[in-house]
């Protein structure tokens, strides 16, 4: 026979059976019976958890996607009410949008004290739900088992993505006879939509009639598990493979039918290509607008094909011929078994003579220039060489995000952390904190620039509180690098508050104790990358960048994929 | 540009608090009026209909369809034309009774629409009509004509589907079989 446990013991129990090891938290008025609860389970015997201490609810939920992105497992961030609920919007956003498994449990007023405009009371779930995957108000201790299982099921399964629990003060202090459930099956919820073998050998058809096949991979597979059987799709057909920014890590960067990235800053061959294949076949991507620039002439000389665990994805923004709505660890077998042995190799080497165009305009004077101040790109360019492609990739926002997905390499799988849908900038910092706790065997590069360095600039609290093993590589060209190139491009050079005073970073790595180095000199980089990497526990490089850089290739927003530029011209 | 149609959705959910708060939401992220609205417990327990109508293309009912689809607590969303339903509107009218005594015009009126004087008092005389929104708005004109509505009430709309499959017991069903496969 139980005895009765609090509710906040309760939601211990509850998380410990969903396997979560690592929260990322921080504490206020409508949290604290659940932190009071939280001291005896991350000490002595009951321990169950590592808490993070953050410095800001953002940070927290940062923290969990970038923890969830690297290990796979349902990220965990756990905020008090109001204030704290708010903060944590922008990573449910993010999460959304970037289909990552994290949980946010935030503190609410009691029961009895909503909608009197108690103090830190907000709305969260009414706020929540049309950024969240799920959101629930657990209203009473006996809701606890089945809310939070039902959650982190919600959030793992299928198309994975953020769910918020809003947990009122009553529910975390009432008594409870504990019993822990197993979600694994909601009504209403259909995860893994059947696979459907017609719309299979339609597909196969297709492929098999196919003179110029090209594929865009997705972080549908990586998140499917399904990196192995991607392979062995476009072996077996032997078709070549763009990825998107998210997917860069599904498909191995080492592979030779590896075409690049897709996108408004992707390589310049695949992108060309997508306007000349006669089958594009889509795995586990939704057609973002920064990969298909103007829908009126994206792609329009190919049957496409779809294959999607969400049907929602299915002819949102580009119409399919033929869609596959399913997970695809199990669509991609299947099609495999119905593709013939392909050989595409004179359309593989049609991309060559457009990959030297773009090597020879683009990518060598971006890693391998020879005067003047040094480049975003020959940064990215000698990290990714001094880490061999071990390492994770975690980025901010803007030209830094551009040229380090670019240039770094991605031999490994779950090796890149991107905020590619919301474009959060303040990501970088603490999803690359996360990613420490759930990669802790592997190094993590964090690039950023001066921007988003200190829009979440307090997480350097953590990583010295934690000694987070975080290499930060500071690009710091004094401007806002992405905006400022935009002025100059299409806003008549009109600098509107790109400028930006920086302060000294150096003294700020001192206040928190991080080892910090300064590069100006390209003959002195490849030696401050090594001490960087040699150093155990967190480090700045600070590098100091050309001030108006731009990112190349680009498709300018809502243009044809066709009018991608190897150069400006202005 | 694809022609703008009156489509009628119909949702089912599970009974969890603020669900309608998501579907509409749904409507107004893609910038859809909502014409009429009608919530109620549906003849299978525990479960919540919504009959929804709106004006938009094809295109965009369909990708309702999926959007509203994708919240976790729905169900199942389907939309109809209305040659796909039979449906009704319900109506009241509160009609000044001293008018009802002097003009024999709004008699004829109520008689000629098949509508229903539900009751009468000195002060007041409450008039019903189903029918469809054409019916309705036809009798509210005919009488306000006359000067002698004091209140008009609308309801959203209600409707059956004229297919012979149940879609959502075969939904459950299919559900229940996969619950316990």
């Amino acid at each position: 026979m139980n005895s009765k446990i609090t509710g906040s013991e309760a939601l211990m129990l509850a998380l410990q059976a969903e396997g979560v090891k690592t929260i990322f938290g921080y504490p206020g008025g409508s949290i604290m019976p659940v932190y009071d609860a939280l001291y005896d389970y991350t000490r002595g015997e009951k321990k169950a958890f590592d808490h993070i201490l953050v410095r800001h609810e953002q940070g927290a939920t940062h923290a969990a996607e970038g923890y969830a992105r690297v290990s796979g497992e349902v990220g965990v961030a756990l905020v008090t009410s109001g204030p704290g609920a708010t903060n944590t919007l922008t990573g449910v956003a993010d999460a959304m949008l970037d289909s990552t498994p994290i949980v946010v449990i935030a503190g609410q007023v009691p029961i009895s004290a909503l909608g009197t405009d108690f103090f830190q009371e907000v709305d969260l779930v009414g706020v929540a739900q049309p950024i969240s995957k799920w959101s629930y108000q657990i209203r009473h201790a006996e809701d606890i088992a089945w809310a939070v299982s039902r959650a982190f099921y919600i959030a793992r399964s299928g198309r994975p993505g953020p769910v918020v629990l809003d947990f009122p003060k009553n529910a975390q202090t009432e008594l409870v006879d504990f019993k822990p459930e197993k979600v694994d099956f909601v009504r209403s919820y259909v995860p893994y939509p059947k696979l459907e073998m017609d719309a299979v050998q339609a597909a196969a058809d297709l492929i098999n009639r196919a003179q110029k096949p090209l594929a865009l991979v997705g972080q549908g597979v990586e998140l499917g598990h399904a990196q192995d059987e991607l392979v062995a799709f476009l072996e077996k057909a032997d078709i070549p493979a763009g990825r998107t920014m998210l997917g860069l890590s599904a498909l191995p960067s080492t592979h030779p039918l590896n075409v690049g990235m897709l996108g408004m800053h992707g390589n310049y061959a695949v992108n060309l290509k997508e306007q000349e294949c006669d089958v594009l076949i889509a795995i586990g991507m939704r057609f973002s607008d920064r990969v298909t620039g103007s829908l009126k002439t994206y792609a329009k000389q190919a049957k496409v094909i779809h294959l999607d665990i969400d049907k929602s994805e299915i002819n949102k923004n580009v119409r399919a011929h033929v869609a596959v709505v399913a997970d695809c660890k199990e669509s991609l077998p299947a099609l495999t078994a119905l593709v013939n042995k392909g050989d595409h190799s004179a359309w593989r080497e049609s991309f060559k003579p457009l990959d030297a165009q773009e090597r020879a305009k683009v990518i060598e004077p971006a890693i391998h220039p020879t005067e003047g101040p040094l480049l975003m790109g020959e940064v990215v360019n000698v990290v990714a060489e001094a880490t061999q492609g071990d390492a994770v990739l975690v980025t901010d926002v803007g030209q830094n995000q551009l040229f380090a997905t670019r240039y770094f390499k991605y031999p490994k799988r779950r090796s890149i952390c991107t905020s590619g849908g919301l474009g959060t900038m303040g990501y970088g910092m603490p999803a690359a904190i996360g990613a420490t706790f759930g990669a802790p065997d592997r190094t993590v590069c964090c690039f950023m620039g001066d921007g988003g360095f200190q829009m979440c600039i307090e997480e350097l609290g953590t990583i010295m509180e934690q000694q987070a093993p975080v290499k930060m590589i500071l690009m710091n060209n004094n401007y806002l690098g992405n905006v400022r190139q935009w002025q100059d491009m299409f806003w008549k050079r009109r600098k509107s508050f790109t400028r930006m005073m920086n302060p000294c970073y150096e003294l700020i790595a001192k206040g928190y104790g991080i080892p910090y180095e300064a590069v100006t000199d390209r003959e002195e980089l490849a030696a401050a990358v090594g001490r960087m990497l040699e150093a155990k526990g967190p480090y700045i490089l600070e590098c100091a960048i050309m001030e108006e850089d731009n990112v190349l290739p680009m498709t300018p927003p809502g243009m044809n994929l066709d009018d991608m530029m190897l150069e400006i011209q202005v | 540009m694809e022609e703008q149609k009156l489509y009628t959705i119909l949702v089912y959910s599970e009974n969890i608090a603020g669900v309608l708060n998501q579907i509409t939401a749904v409507f107004t992220r893609r910038q859809v009026n909502i014409e009429s609205l009608n919530v109620c417990a549906s003849s299978t327990p525990g479960v919540h209909k919504y009959t929804i109508t709106c004006y938009c293309t094809e295109e965009m009912v369909k990708m309702l369809k999926k959007q509203i689809e994708k919240r976790i607590d729905v169900l199942q969303a389907r939309y109809y034309t209305d040659e796909d339903i039979f449906m009704l509107e319900s109506s009241l009218l509160k009609i000044s009774a001293p008018a009802v005594m002097e003009n024999s015009e709004v008699c004829r009126i109520v008689r000629h629409h098949g509508a229903r004087i539900v009751e009468v008092n000195p002060t007041y005389a409450a008039v019903e009509k189903t029918g469809t929104t054409e019916d309705i708005l036809s009798l509210y004109e005919a009488l306000n004509h006359l000067g002698v509505v004091r209140q008009f009430a609308r309801s959203g709309r209600i409707c059956i589907t004229r297919g012979t499959r149940e879609q959502l017991d075969d939904y459950l069903a299919e559900r229940e079989k996969e619950k316990n496969g």
